[in-house]
């Protein structure tokens, strides 16, 4: 470790900064995501920006508009993107542009959460009220705070609500009592792993908790400077990469007893905050979007990086790789916008 | 919250007990022609009638924070809202969150101590109380609520002051001061109180904590001029030995001295004190002189939660005097005297 320069990293690392096409979405975007061909770069309010992820013209950006007012959560399968609203709408937009709307909350409350199941069935809350429509008829549960956020299991129609003080696991078919996972605090965002095997939430304060399923064991995933704002699975869900620190934060989850008793891998370091990771949908590798603008692509295995966006900008909003992984879409809270293709 | 504050959205927290007149006061504010647009945060949604565009439900959930300090709990409702809110900014020019009759205060404004999001975006201006001049003195003694909701005022619009006579006001006020002589006080009739005297504050803005004298030392005609009804400075009760009411468990305490402080001191001395005393004080805040330092140092505090900074050089010719104030209940007055004094330079 002799010759180790921190000045002289920066110069040498691998770059594709000139094989990105920019997009110029103007506005605030808050998350982004694939449509078929399309590229669906979500406005923090009412429009949802539809880009043409094939052609290279600036013409191709066509504006859908979908709420009245903030946009304040979103879910995608791939084929559409359920979105809610702080005009108490859930709406379903598709790769063709068009908006259904599915749900109006009847006192207009904020639709605060959105998940989809990879069978249709949607999940979305409004204030401590989680609804799910499957096949049947909608189905409502009313939890004992305010909902923070809603997962799918990969297995099963069974839905994971997070709210003060723990988890509810919630079999909206079935007339069994939920099942409760608790822990004091703020859950916020929640995921189910891959395997069906854990559940894992980002709290209020910074900070992961997480339950292995079967016999309900604590894991508790802590030492944030900030709050985790984003989790992506790596591709067969042997990692968690998480936002919050001033690198990514990758917990193991490939051996039965998940992260417990181990320590996270902690991939490319910065002078700034990760605000986003998106894994890669095949391979092990992440892009990850920091405080200041820059975009890095990590290799799992060993931290290699490769420049995606320099920094000297707004925070990077959100990020996106479609489902072959052959592009990756991003945005910075300004609205400044990217796709890169592999 | 010391920087940049000018670009954040402010808040104002709207409090008081039921009836009072809160409704009464924000569609005032609402309607005026002042070419602002505020967002506005209430609970009882869609029961009462407030017309705005931007209105939004909450629930009034508090949590504690899981940092093992008992009285560190936040509105985890609002930190949601002003999430979703801020995906509007440019909407709307401030913030109005009015909580509901029984509300503390103190979950509200530690929001935005602890919470890193709601600091970035948004800054806690003023906390606004409204009190009923014929109903409060009874409140004051049957509803904690109430008194929490006055000794936490940075603002109290005395409303409903032509229910009662002046001996009435006069008492009701005597009251008001034995429990938050800092509070700036307004008597209205209806809630007509002047949206500069409410609004726009920056109670908790650590670049305007330019004195801390008591509301009614301040020169008579400093405030209540704009408005029009009858009323004379001897009312109030004060340094004419008519009337002074020692609220039995909510009371300020104020220390001063003209004697340097000794930063190393004084800086233990003042966390050890909020950390044992906490959930005891309400309010806090200081401008220090320490020795060795040309820096004015100001400090706020909420419960436990304390921050602080130098605010500017003294200025030549400027008295060099320390003075902190503390509002709370049962507050063990001859220790934290005595620990005040030990932390002078000797």
């Amino acid at each position: 470790m002799s010759g180790f320069a921190p000045g002289g990293e920066q110069a040498s690392i691998a770059s594709v900064t000139d094989r990105v096409r920019p997009v110029a979405i103007g506005a605030p975007v808050t998350s982004i995501h694939f449509l078929g061909p399309r590229a669906a770069f979500v406005g923090a309010e009412e429009s949802v920006a539809l880009v043409d992820a094939q052609g290279d013209g600036q013409g191709a950006i066509s504006r859908v508009t979908v709420h009245d007012g903030g946009i304040l959560c979103t879910a995608s399968d791939g084929t559409r993107i359920v979105m809610g609203g702080d005009d108490g709408k859930l709406a379903a937009l598709d790769a063709k542009g068009e908006v259904t709307l599915l749900a109006q909350d009847a006192k207009r409350r904020w639709i605060d959460n959105v998940a989809l199941h990879h069978d249709g069935a949607v999940a979305w809350s409004a204030g401590k009220t989680a609804f799910v429509r499957g096949r049947g008829e909608d189905k409502t549960f009313d939890m004992p705070s305010t909902v923070g956020g809603l997962a799918f299991a990969p297995k099963g129609l069974r839905v994971a609500v997070a709210h003060y003080n723990g988890v509810t696991l919630w079999f909206p078919n079935m007339a069994a009592n939920p099942e409760f996972l608790e822990w004091a605090g703020s859950h916020l965002s929640v995921v189910f792993s891959p395997d069906n095997k854990f559940l894992v939430t980002a709290m209020h304060e910074p900070a992961l908790h997480g339950w292995r399923l079967a016999d309900s064991r604590h894991m508790r995933m802590s030492g944030y400077p900030g709050r985790v704002r984003s989790m992506s699975w790596s591709a067969g869900g042997k990692f968690l990469a998480t936002s919050g620190a001033d690198a990514v934060i990758l917990w193991p989850f490939a051996s039965k007893d998940g992260p417990m008793g181990k320590e996270p891998a902690m991939l490319a370091p910065l002078q700034a905050r990760v605000s986003v990771v998106a894994c890669h949908p095949k391979q092990d590798v992440l892009a990850a979007g920091y405080s200041d603008g820059t975009i890095l692509m990590v290799r799992l295995e060993d931290g290699a990086e490769i420049l995606v966006r320099r920094n000297g900008t707004a925070a990077v909003a959100a990020l996106a790789w479609n489902a072959k992984g052959t592009l990756l879409a991003f945005a910075a809270e300004d609205g400044d916008a990217g796709l890169l293709r592999l | 919250m010391a920087e940049s504050s000018s670009q954040k959205i402010p808040v104002t927290v709207l409090t008081g007990y039921l009836g009072a007149g809160k409704t009464t006061l924000l569609n005032r504010i609402l309607s005026e022609n002042h070419g602002k647009k505020y967002a506005v945060i209430v609970n009882e949604f869609g029961e009462i009638g407030i017309d705005n565009d931007l209105i939004i439900g909450a629930d009034e959930e508090v949590f504690e924070m899981n940092n093992g300090c008992v009285c560190c709990t936040v509105r985890g409702d609002l930190v949601r809202i002003l999430d979703g809110l801020m995906k509007r900014k440019g909407k709307f020019d401030a913030i109005i969150v009015e909580t509901t009759g029984l509300a503390d205060p103190a979950p509200v404004a530690q929001t935005f101590f602890v919470d890193e999001d709601v600091q970035k975006n948004a800054r806690l201006d003023a906390v606004v109380t409204v009190a009923d001049a014929k109903w409060l003195s009874d409140r004051l003694k049957d509803a904690p609520e109430a008194k929490n909701q006055i000794a936490f005022a940075d603002v109290i619009v005395l409303n409903k002051t032509d229910l009662v006579s002046k001996g009435e006001l006069a008492e009701v006020e005597a009251r008001i001061r034995g429990i938050n002589p800092y509070a700036k006080l307004h008597r209205t009739e209806r809630c007509k109180v002047a949206l500069s005297d409410v609004l726009e504050r920056g109670a908790f803005d650590l670049d305007r904590i330019l004195e801390i004298e008591p509301d009614f030392l301040e020169a008579g005609d400093d405030h209540d001029h704009h408005h029009g009804h009858d009323h004379h400075h001897h009312d109030h009760g004060h340094g004419h030995g008519l009337k002074h009411y020692h609220d039995e468990d909510m009371q300020s305490l104020s220390l001063r001295t003209d004697k340097p402080l000794d930063a190393t001191k004084f800086m233990p001395w003042l966390q050890n004190l909020v950390a044992s005393e906490g959930q005891k004080i309400l309010r806090s805040k200081g401008i220090l002189a320490f020795s060795d330092d040309d820096d004015r140092y100001v400090f706020q505090g909420v419960h436990m939660m304390l921050e602080g900074d130098h605010q500017r050089k003294w200025k030549d010719g400027e008295a060099r005097e320390s003075r902190l104030v503390f509002i709370g209940r049962e507050l063990p007055e001859q220790t934290i005297r005595d620990g005040f004094e030990s932390c002078i330079t000797s």
